[in-house]
């Protein structure tokens, strides 16, 4: 044996058990640890194991359907699938992508794009990295479902706007929330979600949008749904009827092709809003899906400004509409002699400048001229004359009171409120003194007066109706419209709306615009265009065309539907934008005719507010 | 006194507690890989490691260990230079140059450098014949112990390497250190840790990251942090009474790293809760102090120096992968013995028992 197994047996006891002792010590210790993750802070692991395993997946959805008077369907949704990149395991990202460019066309640039753009939402949540997926794409998605993990589908619901561009402006469009909207929803939008952006789509966003569903399901580590354990149905949004009329809609629309302006039709006695057309225009389908960069760029950035509402955002010069204005003034406060006769020799000389009226240059003035041949004839000569007894506050009282430069509360984001000016208003904004001269533009509805085609409609609606001013609504039950009275004494109206009734049936500036058998007024105006700046926007080609108006409707007295017409560039108020006003007015009355014979021959009459797809007439756009 | 070793003293006490572990483990890796097709069945081969350890272990409590500790400086060669050669050709998995090709399968010769450090150590210690150790005898240890521990580091398999050093640290204790040499060696060993923050910039990447998920674990969602985060998660929301066999999410999906092998304890907390947790806590404390129990009634101290030797590296393994797996100590891969599965592993524990086998078989015999 060799030397060192000379037995040495001297066990150290004592350093053996003291090792027994920190055994157990340290035993102890390690127990502690695990009871205070495992009871102490279970709770807080119970969670996060939970959201580990338990993913929510949002069942989208689908938004409020928008159905006419009649209940046709204008606007509903159509279920179609998203592509999803779940992005927790980038490795298996980063390897799949030579695949989904080739199956998918994505490149590898944009992939990475769209993941640098989503890098602080959590992990977790997968990127969308194809809406509006093709057959053959979701054919790609699950033949590739073993190899390409990182792929999933999910249904969505796109909104179809069975009008295509028609009614565009009206019903708006819908997109991806903002990260403005997303903060100030308080949690109630996640990233993604779709909502209204503009038009009725943003004003009854509450009402359209429904409550999404989840499904939750467990996930392995990868995010890969192992199965499902429950479902929360999504609730559809509530559909909204609008007080639209499809057929009149149609007739706005058709009447304005190729042309550049806005038409707005509305019950005189309800203020439901029948037709609504600003042309140019946009096709709301393009936004369903995701609008590229470049077409948004393109639609902001367009000189015709196709986003602007005409109907309450074209702040323009009312020109001759605003005679009525003038001429219920006139009336009204007796400042001016009702009995007022001028001599138009086609202009007339204010404060040392020379004013013209529209018959300058077109051989003699308009001659001897009262009242009811001013409003016929438009004679801006005998309204220069008004204007000047007037006075600009008296203008401006009765401007405001009959609804001008303020809104009109349509049910509408984004309503401008137009500007009737005045002395005050002069000092406050443009810090000077009003001109006397100005009132004279004025008068005739140029100078620093602007109006929208939804407040002339609205004002000559409520003059001829005996000074009730409508709230302008395009929710069938909007909830009690507003009616602003101003009271105008029964012989004012009668004056006024004879005046109206000649113009369309005295031979007067929208003689062109007659109808058979109906009562057909108005009042035309051909306004400048002001300002370089306009001019400049609007291109060169127009530059020195003026804008043609036409408020026009029916009956006489206590109308039922007024026209608004506007035709940028249009020149000619009476002979362009009248025979508009008038084939709306028709279409109007050409159904209410048919209704009342259908309603004769037939007993019982048919069950209104059955939804009807209008698919077939319309010829709906599938996106 | 009798002649030779005979079957009623072998400990079957020890070999109860280390069935009943094994049994857990085997258990624990069932639930763990059965829902995932490519490692279900992995308790059938951990079985067979099982198996063939204990034929190992039955083995080496065969021959005498005052044989085996003759050849001390045989072996402690034969391990220096597998880890030479390791080092030279061994290939690579999982980042590390730990295995070596044999005969169809994969031995890490570390795991071989842990039984031979015990008799190294076991066989220095026992030729001490003074009360206290010298400072000649400490730097020898110290060199003896290094060299491995380099050469381990260098693989780079830092768990490992580190579990050579209990050896060194309980054997001095045992055989006496003079408090002074005690002192200096705390000190020395407190130094390191700031040397070695210093010298974190010539950590292999995989290290530097695993020392900085451990430092700011929020940081890292899916490397190490991720896993020490997914552990811990397991391990709590595992609650008092467990999610029951089977049925624990963390582990069934995958949440948790290697959750049948480095991160068992994660698996087992989630599905048995406290009270499994602290189960399998006491059969360990029962396995070491039973290993106490069999120094103390050694013969000799060479003897002693054997069993405390495996007691040492046993404990050092529980403590630091429990300690891993609430997150309290750096994942260095550091398995939990007996239940982790590996098949070197399993060897080497079932090797190091039949050594302790060894030792108290041959109690009475001269």
């Amino acid at each position: 044996m060799a030397p060192w197994t000379v037995n040495d047996q001297r066990i150290p006891q004592g350093r053996l058990a003291l090792i027994s002792y920190l055994s157990v010590i340290l035993v102890l210790l390690l127990m502690v640890g695990f009871w205070k993750l495992q009871v102490v802070q279970s709770g807080h692991f119970v969670d996060l194991a939970e959201r580990n395993r338990v993913r929510s997946i949002p069942i989208i959805a689908p938004r409020g359907p928008m159905l006419d008077r009649e209940g046709r369907i204008l606007v509903d949704s159509y279920p179609s699938f998203s592509i999803l990149l779940l992005r927790e395991d980038m490795k298996a990202v980063e390897k799949s992508l030579p695949q989904i460019e080739e199956g998918l066309g994505i490149g590898r640039n944009d992939v990475m794009d769209q993941l640098d753009a989503a890098r602080n939402e959590p992990k977790f949540q997968p990127i969308v990295i194809k809406p509006a997926a093709s057959v053959a794409d979701i054919a790609f998605v699950e033949s590739h479902r073993a190899d390409l993990p990182v792929l999933e589908l999910m249904m969505v619901q796109r909104r179809r706007y069975q009008l295509g561009d028609m009614l565009a402006n009206g019903i708006g469009y819908v997109g991806e929330v903002s990260a403005h909207e997303l903060e100030r929803s308080d949690g109630h939008y996640r990233p993604g979600d779709i909502v209204g952006k503009a038009g009725l789509e943003k004003q009854y966003n509450d009402v359209l949008e429904g409550t999404d569903g989840m499904r939750r399901v467990v996930v392995n580590s990868v995010g890969k749904v192992m199965r499902t354990l429950d479902n929360v149905e999504a609730v559809p949004g509530k559909p909204i009827q609008l007080t639209i009329d499809y057929d009149l809609q149609v007739a706005a629309e058709t009447a304005m092709a190729g042309k550049e302006g806005s038409v707005v039709a509305m019950d005189a006695r309800t203020g439901e809003v029948l037709a609504m057309v600003s042309r140019p225009t946009f096709d709301p389908n393009d936004f369903a899906v995701r609008i590229q960069q470049s077409q948004w760029d393109k639609l902001n950035n367009d000189p015709e400004t196709p986003l602007l509402n005409r109907a309450i955002q074209a702040q323009l010069a009312p020109g001759s509409v605003f005679k009525i204005v003038m001429a219920t003034a006139m009336l009204e406060t007796k400042a001016v002699p009702e009995t007022l006769t001028e001599y138009c020799p086609g202009y007339a000389t204010f404060y040392g400048r020379m004013f013209k009226c529209h018959v300058y240059g077109k051989g003699a003035g308009h001659g001897e001229v009262d009242f009811h041949k001013a409003i016929v004839q438009s004679c801006d000569v005998y309204f220069y004359n008004v204007g000047k007894l007037l006075g600009i506050d008296r203008i401006s009282k009765y401007a405001t009171g009959l609804g001008l430069g303020r809104r009109t509360g349509i049910d509408l984001p984004s309503e401008e409120s137009g500007l009737v000016p005045s002395e005050e208003w002069a000092e406050r904004v443009l810090h000077r003194k009003w001109y006397a001269g100005e009132t004279i533009s004025v008068s005739v509805g140029q100078g620093a007066v602007t109006t929208t085609p939804i407040q002339l409609a609205r004002m000559i609606a409520g003059v001829a109706s005996g000074g009730a001013f409508v709230q302008p609504h395009l929710l069938k039950n909007f909830p009690n419209p507003r009616v602003d009275h101003f009271d105008l004494s029964d012989a004012t109206v009668e004056k006024v709306t004879q005046g109206m009734y000649g113009v369309v049936n005295e031979g007067g500036t929208a003689a062109g615009a007659r109808l058979q058998n109906i009562e057909f007024c108005g009042k035309s105006g051909s306004a400048q265009v002001i300002g370089y700046d306009v001019r400049n926007r609007l291109g060169k080609q127009r530059e020195f065309k003026d804008n043609a108006w036409f408020v026009g409707y029916a009956p006489r007295r206590n109308p039922e539907v007024v026209v608004a017409v506007l035709v940028q560039g249009g020149e000619h108020g009476g002979a362009v934008a009248g025979p508009i006003a008038r084939d709306v007015v028709k279409t109007y009355y050409d159904k209410k005719n048919a209704r009342s014979q259908e309603q004769a021959s037939n007993e019982s009459p048919a069950q209104p507010g059955v939804p009807r797809p209008i698919a077939a007439t319309v010829g709906g756009q599938h996106p | 006194m009798r002649e030779g070793p005979r079957i009623q003293d072998f400990d079957w006490t020890l070999m109860a507690i280390v069935c009943a572990i094994t049994g857990v483990g085997v258990l624990e890796i069932y639930s763990s890989t059965h829902a995932s097709a490519p490692m279900a069945g992995l308790q059938w081969r951990q079985l067979m490691w099982v198996g063939l350890g204990i034929a190992g272990m039955f083995i080496i409590s065969r021959i005498d260990y005052h044989t085996l500790l003759d050849q001390a400086p045989v072996f402690y060669m034969v391990g220096v230079a597998s880890l030479l050669l390791v080092l030279a050709i061994g290939h690579s998995k999982f980042g590390a140059k730990r295995w070596v090709g044999i005969g169809g399968f994969n031995l890490q010769v570390s795991e071989l450098m842990k039984l031979i450090i015990i008799i190294v150590l076991a066989r220095y210690f026992s030729e001490v014949r003074t009360d206290r150790l010298t400072l000649t005898d400490l730097l020898k240890v110290a060199v003896m112990t290094l060299i491995p521990v380099g050469l381990i580091l260098k693989q780079p398999d830092l768990g490992t390497a580190m579990v050579l050093v209990p050896v060194a640290v309980v054997g001095a204790f045992l055989a006496g250190i003079d408090w002074k040499h005690a002192l200096v060696g705390v000190v020395l060993l407190g130094l390191l840790i700031p040397l070695g923050w210093n010298m974190r910039r010539h950590l292999k990447p995989y290290q530097q990251q695993r020392l900085q998920t451990f430092l700011h674990p929020e940081e890292d969602q899916r490397g190490a942090g991720y896993q020490i985060l997914q552990s811990e998660i397991a391990v709590g929301s595992g609650g008092f009474w467990g999610k029951g066999f089977g049925k624990g999410s963390q582990n069934q999906l995958g949440f948790v790293p290697v959750r049948y092998s480095d991160f068992i304890l994660a698996a087992l907390a989630e599905e048995q809760g406290f009270i499994g947790v602290c189960v399998v806590l006491l059969l360990y404390l029962g396995l070491i102090l039973r290993l106490v129990d069999n120094a103390q009634k050694a013969k000799d101290r060479a003897g002693v120096y054997v069993v405390m030797g495996v007691t040492a590296i046993l404990g050092f393994h529980v403590l630091v992968n429990a300690a891993m797996v609430i997150g309290y100590v750096p994942v260095t891969g550091i398995p939990l013995p007996l239940m982790s599965y590996g098949g070197s592993a399993t060897a080497f524990v079932f090797l190091a028992l039949g050594l302790v086998m060894n030792v108290r078989m041959r109690r009475f015999v001269n």
